[in-house]
């Protein structure tokens, strides 16, 4: 039988059907065999609540921010274009500039609030990373890999509450390893960084070094999959706030008023 | 044929420059021979095998990383009836507490630079202020 060109078409096409057809076919029932297999635990959804009225009260309290900085080893620069910030202090009107206005409340205007990362649910920062060094774990904690980050700042350019800083200059010449803590790793040149959510004692159970440093309890942490826990009680009972909710980015950082 | 003359004795001269680092090498009395490590004081052995770290030591540093910073899975390995928490500060450097003892030595002699002390500060340097 001689093999015209039409034919030969033909077969290739169902040749290369049956073939990706059927891969295609065994990976969605593989797929739903594992995840039918494997009972899978809730995962926690990690969030925090700021108690504004108490944060202001405290006045110029910075004991969350120096328990972060000096836990994570963030090195304090002055030149604000080159600041390393993980926790920082910002006005109401900078920290929501859509909920200030002429008549803002008295005890609100023009007071400090407590920012840092907002753990977004819909994280831009995640979805313009090209190398996969930031990504949303399954707890919702938007987690970076210094061993991955190639400092491109896509992610700061991204990010609409400025919770990125990008390494300039080494760490190192700022942060002397007399003055590091040894139990957490410094930064190199070339990486950005950000609050962790306190990854490494989220894991252990452990409450993070800025809640466990508020004296004034302004601070709360906690699973929103858990109705018991302190934040979803803090939030029933409460109004609360979140940074520039109509961007869709989900913080789950809330500020209670 | 006449510039075979110059040809040969060029060709020499390039295959001699081009042997020197060999046949330096082969010198009497230069044998080459691995570096020595000053080893922990106290400590018979290691997460693996002494075998396994020489050759493999950043694979296993690579899987921890993984595991720990990726997965965030922070089981602790178990090994000789000891666990060792996955970390590179907090257990490779709590016994290999000098970097010029002992990760350096074989580094250097390979001309290795691993940029692992950027990041993962090290002990020592606090013990000898170095900066």
């Amino acid at each position: 039988m001689e093999l015209n060109r039409r034919d030969l078409l033909r077969r290739a096409f169902r040749t290369g059907l049956a073939l990706f057809g059927s891969a295609a076919a065994f990976d969605v029932v593989r797929g739903d065999l594992l995840a039918a297999g494997v009972p899978k635990a809730a995962a926690p959804r990690r969030a925090m609540a700021v108690d504004i009225a108490r944060c202001i009260a405290a006045g110029d309290c910075r004991e969350c921010i120096t328990a972060c900085h000096k836990g994570h080893n963030v090195p304090s620069i002055a030149d604000t274009k080159r600041e390393i910030k993980w926790i920082w202090k910002e006005t109401f009107e900078r920290a929501f500039p859509d909920e200030a206005h002429e008549f803002t409340r008295q005890d609100l205007k023009g007071k400090e609030v407590m920012t840092l990362c907002n753990h977004c649910e819909n994280p831009p920062c995640v979805r313009v990373c090209p190398t996969g060094a930031t990504w949303k774990r399954e707890d919702g904690i938007v987690m970076m890999d210094m061993h991955r980050c190639i400092g491109c700042r896509y992610c700061m350019a991204a990010c609409p509450y400025g919770s990125r800083s990008f390494n300039w200059s080494d760490p190192a010449r700022v942060l002397p390893v007399k003055a590091a803590n040894p139990g957490y790793p410094r930064r190199t040149k070339g990486v950005v960084e950000k609050c962790s959510f306190c990854d490494e004692l989220a894991d252990t159970g452990k409450l993070p070094l800025c809640v466990t440093a508020c004296k004034t309890g302004a601070l709360i942490f906690g699973d929103l999959n858990d109705a018991g826990s302190d934040v979803r009680k803090a939030l029933a009972g409460r109004y609360a706030l979140r940074r520039k909710p109509s961007l869709g980015t989900g913080p789950s950082v809330f500020y209670l008023v | 044929m006449r510039d075979l003359r110059i040809i040969i004795p060029l060709l020499a001269a390039v295959l001699l420059a081009a042997g020197l680092p060999v046949l330096y090498g082969l010198r009497p009395g230069q044998e080459s021979s691995p570096p020595k490590l000053e080893l922990p004081a106290g400590e018979k052995a290691c997460v693996m095998p002494a075998d396994y770290m020489r050759q493999s030591h950043m694979t296993l540093l690579r899987q921890w990383r993984e595991s720990v910073v990726r997965t965030g899975d922070r089981t602790p390995v178990s090994a000789g009836g000891k666990t060792y928490e996955k970390s590179l500060s907090g257990t490779c450097f709590k016994c290999h507490a000098k970097k010029s003892a002992f990760c350096d030595r074989c580094h250097a002699s390979l001309g290795a630079a691993p940029a692992c002390w950027d990041c993962h500060h090290y002990t020592e340097e606090v013990a000898h202020g170095a900066e």
